[in-house]
């Protein structure tokens, strides 16, 4: 054996070698595989499970707006309008064309969306004078029909729906009366227990508020905080500590944050429950270290040749940091504002503690009204039993991820932007 | 400066016993070519020296013999290298035996973040050279007497081999570059980063070494390639402009810009 | 006039300060006086003279109103109440506060003058507290005038302003982690006073609900966090064993041995995974992962529980991999290439390379990474809210429902709650334990990732 030259021993470990070294290689092939395909079966599972919430299925129906059975005439005012009962109108329609048996009855009302007899009121109050005039309208339908209706048709049996309503909606789609629209009360809606009518427009609205609030706050704070830091700060104790504290905070699960909010903000200084003003608190203390961490990368990418011109030119401190240093490094302070607020985007936890998991039906309209945003919002439709409920949360989730992807785009195109600087 | 058009090398280019032969190799580094039509040859048991300007292609040469220039993505190499007759840019040809038998030692002392012992064993490890431990220990022991180093770390080869000196450092790299018994030893500049001491301690064991070993060495100090190398090869703009004993290259240069560099016009 | 109004008006005093300082320091300019800065930094002091004192008045006032007001509220209460218990004075002066906005409750005589006394309270608080925030912001005005002359150093005060108010922001990091040390704290001592601590550290039963009946004997509930402990680590364990082989080898593969293409292309892929909101992984855990491994363990003749800890850990471990390859990859790439050359320079293959150099070189970057993972793993909420369960069960089988300190926090904490309830409180404690818990690792994470960072710097 010890007679083979180093040649021979060198040639004679080859082969186990390639073989590890080809079975590493395939480990690594395999992770980066792993980790895209969790990404792609992600997508494609929400995608197809959210699409269709984007559309709802309606019935084509001619209808008499009865005059007399509302108590209204064409020159009714709103109040009278408001107060006339088109549930009955709709439900005395039905019962004439279907002519169920009584028992049957209520089996029938539930097929139709308790939403129908808004769209009927809605309509004259837009146009009193349509009353006593049969009018043809895609009446909204109820949850369970519309999911029979995407999923369901052809199947013989349903675990909500049965038989006698299986017969009429199989005679409507039939006819052709049954068909799908574009779900515009997905878009123009706050939440409602009735999934047909649950929306997100207040979840966004809400959304929108509490990061109007996170961002006023996050980024005059956190530039501040970083240009002392990279600028001002003497090396000493007091400073590293600081910059402990905001690398660790950076890394703390968000969920305490929420605590501090119950605890300080709320119970402590009595800021109201459930509002954006506290939901942009508590997310402003949360994005605060991310943003101070990009901007002072900002800072100390510009180049220190700016900063001695201008003290060559006999700027002070202060005016070499806020006409040189800023403008350059306010690039990229943007970009890491964008991320921290794309993460504040995504957070629901920490909201879950300060009560903005209210059932809020009324689109709110300043920070103080109670409110919830879109994360949480998924989080309560996704407890939801009907499976409308899940095609919505899906569905908001799209929503979610589309304001996620354009705001990381912007900090990417900002990033590229000042890339091409230097 | 530019590319000469037409070049052919001056000098004694081809050696009677090669070991290491180039044919007309070309490098890009993407679309820039780094090296022109090179031939050569370094001979068994000799000491030749790579010298030239910074950024003649002398590193980028000597990176060529062992395919170290593989690592780096954009690097494409043209024309022939044949060791012992056999060319190592043949696809069939892997280059972790290759390595192993044409070694390498860097610019600046790189030993692996582990002990004196194991820094020595790794490679006799992973190419499987040691049956046994004793085995293992034997092969430690004589790399580090060969190097030179034995004596002052014998006491201590569990600790870190990042705890030695520059110089000590560069001698556990060639040490360790020796333990796995090659045919060629590549040198790029290897006391570039030492102190004149340590320096002549390299250059005294690059002379040992000759013995068993064909050194080729990268070198931008002309005094170190005189005192080490049996032969000399100029490098200029990417092309070899001149190969001969070292004695000649340093007395009677034949070409010009050989001339012109010794005599410290450019550098 | 309501706050929106007072912060208008202090913002229009603001703007005409600064317009008024920076014209009257022209004005004097052109009088022949020489200026000692430009009209621009008087223009800016006397605008911060008149703003800052003014919203600092209206901070501080906000933040100590609330107690305030209910300690001169006290002494209108009842003499009966006055003596009761704390909880029982909360009580009532919560129920003045509810009477005061007119909340629908049956009037209670009794606190009838505790009522009015706050209705006139809080008139006379709105008067003072807004007018007061004029009246000062109008001082800073008058004075900062008279100070205005030639000679007045308006730079370096204004630079001085503005770096202390630089310094302060800094400051609120601090502050933050003060606040959420403080707020646990405080609300954890107030559960130990009820629940001994031994018991909540090292107890094994976990029903918490139990405290709702307090007629009943078991009324105190039990708080044995143990279950939740492990039920934390057994999910994370899972979460980390997906999460470490995957994210470090993808890192590897990505830096090491992937061509500049696939790089470009695949890196930012899996930190889209990064970007996902959890929440949305949650859902996809339940909607998804769960039904697919109960199936799955069904089919192998497992019992799998509907919210197992594995669908969980699935779902966050693979939330995690990005997390862990983007740390990893940073600490690869910082090993400096000297050490690959060596090492290919010998003949060793790639994987040797990384094997035996490239890991154990980058060893305590690489463990400095999966202890911020672990950290994370452990903090992670949504996930574990919506995929595991609400049973403390205490089992090391990742195929049963186990419950997490996360999971109780937030399940004690949504909905109406007492505050002085044992059951809230409990969620403090609970949060203390994983704030302490995820901070040590952190702070012990980045020492260990920094002192290897200047290691090769």
């Amino acid at each position: 054996m010890t007679n083979l030259t180093t040649r021979e021993k060198v040639e004679r470990s080859m082969k186990r070698r390639r073989a590890s070294e080809s079975r590493f290689r395939a480990y690594g092939v395999a992770s980066v595989v792993f980790g895209l395909l969790c990404l792609v079966i992600l997508f494609t599972d929400i995608l197809r499970n959210g699409v269709s919430a984007f559309e709802q299925t309606v019935m084509d129906v001619s209808i008499e707006l009865d005059g007399d059975y509302l108590g209204i005439d064409s020159q009714a005012d709103d109040s009278a309008i408001k107060l006339a009962n088109f549930d009955g109108l709709v439900k005395r329609h039905f019962d004439r064309e279907v002519q169920p048996e009584r028992r049957d009855r209520r089996q029938l009302f539930s097929l139709i969306s308790a939403g129908a007899s808004w769209q009927l009121q809605k309509m004259v109050l837009e146009d009193p004078s349509l009353v006593g005039q049969t009018v043809n309208v895609a009446l909204l339908m109820d949850d369970d029909v519309d999911q029979w209706f995407k999923h369901y048709r052809g199947h013989s049996a349903h675990p909500v729906l049965n038989e006698t309503q299986l017969g009429w909606l199989n005679q409507w789609a039939d006819e052709g009366r049954l068909h799908t629209n574009f779900n515009t009360l997905f878009f123009t809606n706050g939440d409602s227990s009735e999934p047909e009518l649950a929306g997100i427009r207040g979840a966004i609205t809400g959304t929108f508020l509490t990061l109007m609030v996170t961002f006023l706050l996050s980024f005059p704070i956190g530039i501040a905080a970083a240009i002392y830091l990279e600028e001002f700060a003497p090396r000493n104790k007091i400073t590293e500590f600081v910059e402990i504290n905001i690398n660790n905070l950076a890394a703390v699960p968000s969920i305490t944050f929420g605590l501090l909010g119950l605890a300080i903000f709320i119970n402590l200084f009595g800021v109201a429950r459930s509002t954006p003003l506290v939901g942009g608190l508590v997310l402003t203390l949360m994005t605060l270290p991310t943003i101070i961490i990009s901007s002072r990368a900002a800072i100390k990418a510009v180049p220190p040749s700016i900063r001695e011109a201008a003290y060559g030119l006999g700027a002070s401190k202060m005016q070499v940091v806020f006409h040189h240093v800023l403008p350059l490094a306010l690039p990229g302070m943007l970009t890491g504002t964008i991320i921290g607020m794309a993460q504040a985007l995504g957070e629901t936890a920490p909201l879950l503690m300060i009560g903005m998991i209210a059932f809020v039906v009324d689109v709110p309209g300043f920070i103080t009204d109670p409110s919830t945003v879109l994360p949480v919002q998924i989080y309560l439709w996704s407890n939801g039993s009907e499976a409308a409920f899940t095609e919505r949360t899906s569905g908001a989730i799209i929503v979610l991820l589309c304001f996620l992807i354009t705001m990381n785009a912007a900090a990417v195109w900002l990033r590229r932007k000042l890339e091409r600087r230097w | 400066m530019s590319i000469i058009e037409n070049h052919t090398t001056n000098g004694q280019a081809f050696s009677e016993a090669p070991k290491l032969q180039a044919r007309n190799v070309d490098v890009f580094y993407g679309d820039k070519q780094a090296i022109y039509d090179v031939s050569f040859d370094i001979g068994a048991n000799e000491v030749i020296a790579l010298i030239g300007p910074s950024g003649c292609g002398k590193s980028t040469f000597l990176r060529c013999l062992n395919r170290m220039n593989d690592t780096i993505d954009i690097c494409r190499i043209e024309g022939d290298i044949l060791l012992d007759e056999e060319n190592i840019y043949d696809p069939k040809v892997d280059v972790v035996p290759l390595r192993a038998r044409v070694g390498m030692v860097f610019q600046k002392p790189n030993p692996f973040p582990k002990s004196i012992y194991d820094n020595i064993a790794y490679g006799p490890r992973i190419h499987g050279l040691a049956q046994s431990r004793v085995e293992l220990d034997e092969i430690v022991e004589r790399s580090l007497q060969r190097a030179g180093l034995w004596n002052e770390v014998k006491d201590r080869l569990h600790s870190p081999g990042t705890g030695l000196s520059g110089g000590q450092q560069q001698r556990l790299c060639i040490a360790r570059t020796i333990a796995v018994d090659p045919e060629v030893i590549l040198m790029d500049e290897p006391c570039s980063a030492l102190d004149p001491i340590a320096t002549a301690k390299i250059e005294e064991l690059i002379d040992e070494l000759r013995e068993n070993y064909t050194i080729a060495i990268v070198t931008h100090s002309m005094q170190q390639a005189a005192r080490v190398s049996q032969r000399t090869a100029y490098f200029h703009m990417g092309q070899l402009i001149e190969v001969n004993p070292t004695d000649q290259v340093f007395t009677t240069p034949e070409h010009s810009l050989t001339e012109a560099y010794i005599t410290g016009r450019f550098g | 006039m309501n706050y929106s109004s007072l912060l208008i008006a202090i913002v229009i005093l603001f703007g005409g300060a600064y317009l008024l300082g920076r014209n009257r320091a022209r004005a004097l300019a052109s009088a022949g006086g020489s200026l000692h800065s430009l009209p621009t930094h008087y223009g800016a002091l006397m605008a911060l003279w008149t703003g800052l004192p003014a919203v600092l008045l209206l901070l501080l006032w906000s933040i100590l109103q609330g107690p305030v007001v209910d300690a001169l509220l006290v002494k209108q209460l009842p003499a009966a109440i006055q003596q009761g218990t704390d909880i029982e004075i909360q009580l009532a002066l919560s129920k003045v506060h509810n009477l005061a906005q007119g909340a629908g409750l049956a009037a209670d005589a009794s606190l009838q003058p505790a009522v009015e006394h706050l209705l006139a309270l809080e008139q006379r608080n709105r008067v003072l507290h807004m007018g007061g925030a004029l009246v000062i912001a109008l001082l800073g005005l008058g004075l900062s005038w008279r100070r205005l002359r030639p000679s007045l150093r308006a730079r370096t005060e204004v630079e001085r302003i503005v770096s202390v108010l630089l310094f302060t922001s800094s400051g609120i990091a601090v502050l933050t982690t003060f606040g959420i040390l403080a707020s646990v704290l405080y609300e954890a001592w107030a559960f130990f006073q009820k629940v001994n601590v031994f018991e909540f550290l090292f107890g094994t039963t976990w029903s918490p609900q139990v405290a709702l009946r307090e007629d009943q004997s078991g009324s105190s509930g039990s708080f044995g966090a143990v279950p939740l402990f492990t039920g934390t680590l057994l999910i994370s364990l899972i979460a980390m064993s997906i999460a470490v082989p995957v994210g470090l080898m993808s890192a590897i593969y990505l830096s090491e041995y992937a061509t500049p293409t696939v790089r470009k292309y695949a890196k930012p892929a899996l930190e889209v995974l990064a970007g996902i909101p959890t929440v949305v992984y949650g859902f996809f855990a339940v909607l998804t992962v769960a039904p697919m491994v109960r199936d799955i363990g069904v089919s192998m003749g497992l019992d799998v529980s509907s919210e197992s800890a594995l669908a969980a850990g699935l779902v966050m471990g693979i939330m995690i991999i990005p997390f862990v390859s983007s740390l990893s990859d940073d600490v690869i790439n910082a090993v400096p290439q000297s050490l690959r050359d060596g090492s290919y320079g010998l003949g060793a293959t790639r994987s040797e390379t990384v094997r035996q150099v490239i890991i154990p070189a980058a060893l305590p970057g690489i463990v400095g990474a999966v202890m911020l993972a672990v950290s994370r793993a452990i903090g992670e909420t949504m996930i574990v809210a919506m995929a595991a369960g609400l049973a403390a069960n205490l089992t090391a089988n990742p195929l049963d429902s186990v419950t997490t300190v996360t999971v109780q926090i937030v399940t004690l904490l949504v909905g109406d709650q007492e505050f002085d309830s044992p059951k809230t409180l409990a969620a403090f404690a609970l949060g203390l334990v994983l704030f302490l818990v995820t901070l040590t690792l952190n702070f012990i994470a980045l020492k260990v990732v920094q002192k290897y960072r200047e290691q090769y710097d």
